[in-house]
């Protein structure tokens, strides 16, 4: 039998199901695979024995039939997910070795659903970020190289980098993810993994830790669509702990999916057309757009007019919505505290920020303040929200034309760590392609399509309406039956 | 818009955040860069545009006003940097 590591989740649940291994090999696999895969610094704790426990409960319910929809399955948790009892940092120094006594609706529907943890996964701290750069615990390395021999580190991309690194070196059949601004996107495509970021309500934001709420959405990273499909299943569902949950039944995205996509009308946006842009994605979006239209989708071009100001809207509106969020951190409930010898209050919260907070997240923190300000209010919030609405319209005028879009999902291919840090701009640019869909609250898909000429992974996106993870699932599986991607990176770690 | 030094440190005041000179001398700048990137935005015709306020439309749901997961004291005083007596400790606020 092939290297349990080899099974993805569909696979993995089969296989448990049919008797072909046990839960507990499977587990055994991927813990193995895990601690041999350190050097990567995907993972900043690991849980075998939360995977051990789901995967004997497994098991045991293959003889007893009462097989639940992932008995068997392990995960990789992001670390933004509150999981009881086991530390919770959101990648912050502000967090560690805080224990959430209580666990995050998404965990918790999956371990309802039988997975089990393997373990919290490094990110960029707070999920800002496009590198894992900024994580308090470290780079995460992607598993990938350049093909010219130089073995420079590069990024698995960010903010969900150790979930995009743990999916590609097979450290985990699947993981969770969460997507402000292109978190589960754009690591997906640095790294030749799917990743699904759904629409905005469909999972529960109830103990994930906040960064900007009114942009968050968890989301599964796995392998191919099926096991996103699987995924994101049992993720998704009304909470009632959550105000902009939406109160929706649940597809049953995996049984209905379908690469048959005859018929649908697929919109190329042309204002994605940007300057600056690697001939070899362009030619990758061109390969995506003549797989699309082999699998009998009708390709139109259509325009997006104000796609050039989602980026600066969104770095208005979601550096405000975080400093917002993070006053939270204040050194009282939860958390770090410093207490400056002789200091009041106010000289405790300044010094417990001061020492918690990394540069990325102070700088975000310090934007939010400012365009928050009293004076300023109008002229920065007010007009981003305004932008957002019409970036919004943008797309739903696309939608009277279309079913689906098919963009690029980043700018580049995965570059080396440092190499973006000393501009901020440059590194928020990353997201360039993936910030409108935030905005907009709509399902996208990235799925990889190929490899560049340094052999890395390239990306492209699928956007859909509201509410239509099916159409996004069912056009990414045409893709990916097309697109063959069974590249992976030459394990050195 | 430019971010002098002097503003840096009121931003950083009302974000609770203590700053060194050396972050406030980087900080400038920085926040100028991004800022001035950002005012783009103002070329963008917003007439008769409403703000929006929800992404997805959605109600606003109520719930009952009653105690859903009450006395668990303990567990909610359980990360608490410094709790006594049942409270959570904050440095003395009045003299």
């Amino acid at each position: 039998m092939a290297e349990l590591t080899e099974f993805g989740v569909a696979a993995i649940r089969d296989g448990v199901k049919g008797g072909t291994f046990s839960a507990r090999e499977a587990a055994e696999a991927y813990i193995a695979a895990m601690e041999a895969g350190r050097a990567l610094n995907a993972y900043v704790v690991e849980t075998p024995d939360h995977a051990l426990a789901a995967a004997d409960a497994a098991d045991a319910a293959r003889v007893s039939g009462d097989l639940k929809p992932l008995s068997g399955v392990p995960l990789g948790i992001k670390d933004l997910f509150c999981t009881e009892g086991v530390q919770t940092t959101a990648g912050s120094r502000m967090l560690e070795g805080y224990k959430p006594v209580y666990e995050s609706t998404v965990s918790g529907n999956l371990f309802a659903a039988g997975a089990g943890m393997l373990g919290k996964l490094n990110m960029d701290e707070f999920a800002m970020g496009s590198s894992n750069e900024t994580s308090a615990f470290g780079n995460v390395l992607s598993p990938w190289r350049r093909n010219d021999g130089g073995n420079v580190a590069l990024t698995p991309g960010g903010s969900s980098g150790g979930s995009a690194s743990a999916v590609s070196a097979r450290l985990a059949p699947g993981v969770t993810g969460t997507d402000t601004g292109g978190s589960i996107r754009q690591p997906a495509a640095f790294t030749g993994i799917t990743g699904i970021k759904p629409t905005y309500g469909r999972c529960s934001r109830w103990g994930v830790v906040a960064f900007a709420s009114s942009l968050d959405q968890a989301g599964p990273m796995a392998r191919d669509v099926r096991d996103c499909a699987i995924l994101l299943e049992a993720m998704a569902g009304f909470d009632a702990k959550d105000a902009t949950s939406l109160d929706l039944p649940v597809p049953n995205w995996e049984a209905l999916l379908s690469s048959d996509i005859r018929g649908k009308r697929i919109g190329i946006p042309k204002e994605y057309r940007i300057d600056g842009v690697p001939a070899e994605i362009d030619a990758a979006w061109e390969q995506g757009i003549a797989w699309l239209r082999d699998a009998g989708a009708e390709i139109v071009e259509v325009s997006l007019p104000h796609t050039k100001y989602a980026l600066p809207a969104y770095y208005i509106i979601a550096p405000a919505e975080a400093s917002s969020n993070l006053a939270r951190y204040d050194g009282v409930r939860y958390g770090l505290r410093v207490q400056p010898a002789q200091g009041g209050l106010n000289d405790m919260y300044e010094a417990t920020r001061a020492a918690g907070f990394g540069a990325e997240v102070k700088r975000r923190i310090m934007i939010g303040t400012y365009v928050l300000s009293a004076g300023f209010y109008d002229a920065y919030f007010n007009q981003a929200q305004k932008v957002r609405a019409l970036i919004a319209r943008d797309f739903e005028q696309a939608f009277a034309q279309v079913d689906l879009l098919l963009t690029p999902t980043a700018p580049s291919a995965a570059f080396g760590l440092g190499e973006k840090l000393a501009d901020p701009i440059a590194m928020y640019l990353n997201d360039v392609f993936a910030v409108p869909a935030s905005l907009a609250g709509l399902p996208a898909i990235s799925v990889p399509a190929g490899l560049d000429g340094q052999g890395l992974p390239l990306g492209l996106q699928i956007i859909g309406r509201p509410l239509d993870e099916q159409g996004v699932l069912n056009a990414a599986l045409a893709f990916e039956e097309r697109a063959g991607f069974t590249h992976r990176a030459e394990a050195w770690w | 818009m430019s971010v002098d030094e002097a503003k840096v440190r009121h931003i950083a005041k009302l974000a609770r955040l203590a700053v060194t000179d050396e972050e406030v001398r980087a900080l400038a700048p920085e926040l100028s860069n991004i800022l001035g990137w950002v005012e783009q935005l103002g070329e963008v015709n917003v007439e008769g545009v409403a703000p929006m306020t929800a992404v997805i439309p959605n109600i606003l749901r109520l719930r009952e006003d009653i105690v859903t997961e009450g006395d668990r004291r303990d567990a909610v005083l359980a990360n608490a940097p410094v709790a006594e007596h049942g409270f959570f400790a904050v440095p003395k606020v009045i003299e």
